[in-house]
């Protein structure tokens, strides 16, 4: 397939539009001086990645990473940013002094998994462009086929999240306790 | 649309987590840079659903574990990165040398 081809057919050109939006805001989340601009652009980045999902016809996993991601993990980490007081204007130093190992490193791995992708499959069409999963499969699988992994995928996140607790949590002083007890 | 852009897309997510990864010094955008690379794992497994097309879409329901392990992640990471916090007044990983020998 040609580039001119490719060009040709409109829905990438919605992949396009999506994922430079996408990559912008990704590296913008690893470049910004500005903690909390950092978890807005993720918010941007994901919502790029859930638009590729629905031009996957994904739209139950779009939906997911959407309500999931961008409703409930940004705002734990907006709320981790503020207890820990990082400072929410600009700070001196965000970064270590390795960033060209780390770029050089980050630049190897996409080169690495993006030729091996290229010329596994090359351009190797996706067939049913536009026909939507049927969301109904999806549950039949996680109650039938992959019902083990979804209950300990329940459990484990159950566990994280009492374990979270437990551990955030701040024991009372002795003195704390007695006055709680005079109460 | 064929399937290599999106694996292309995907690995430029992973490569920007790993660099983000390697050089942030604040705990919290450490774990931002991970939800990155997660979110181009998922963008792999549903291509390759989007490819192969299985009767339980079994990629997507394995981008749906990967989401909540996620999830999980994030709740356990931030409670320490708080307690850490509260004990040695700095989220910066390079500032927590206690463990190092």
């Amino acid at each position: 397939m040609t580039l001119a081809e490719w060009i040709a057919q409109p829905i990438n050109w919605f992949y396009l539009h999506f994922g430079v939006v996408t990559l912008f805001c990704a590296f913008r989340v690893v470049t910004t001086q500005n903690v909390v601009h950092g978890a807005l652009y993720l918010v941007a980045a994901l919502a790029g990645v859930a638009a590729q999902f629905l031009l996957l016809s994904a739209e139950f996993v779009a939906l997911v990473l959407v309500l999931v991601y961008i409703g409930a993990v940004l705002v734990l980490f907006l709320f981790g940013i503020m207890i820990t007081r990082a400072p929410t204007g600009m700070e001196a130093r965000l970064d270590n002094d390795k960033k060209l190992p780390a770029a050089v490193l980050g630049v190897a791995v996409f080169l690495v998994s993006a030729t091996v992708s290229v010329m596994s499959f090359g351009d190797a069409a996706i067939v049913q462009v536009g026909t939507p999963t049927d969301t109904a499969s999806l549950a039949v699988g996680f109650i039938g086929r992959f019902v083990v992994p979804f209950e300990a995928v329940g459990f484990i996140l159950l566990a994280a999240l009492v374990g979270g607790i437990a551990v955030a949590r701040r024991d009372l002083t002795p003195l704390e306790e007695e006055q709680r007890r005079a109460v | 649309m064929i399937a290599s852009q999106f694996l292309v897309l995907s690995a430029a997510l992973f490569g920007i987590g790993v660099y983000g990864l390697l050089v942030r010094r604040n705990a919290v955008i450490v774990l931002l840079s991970i939800e990155l690379m997660l979110a181009a794992v998922n963008i792999n497994l549903v291509t390759f659903e989007a490819m192969w097309r299985t009767a339980e879409a079994v990629g997507q329901l394995f981008s749906i574990f990967v989401i909540t392990v996620a999830a999980a992640e994030v709740g356990i990471g931030l409670a320490i990165i708080i307690m850490i916090f509260r004990n040695r007044q700095s989220a910066n990983v390079d500032e927590l040398d206690l463990m190092r020998w």
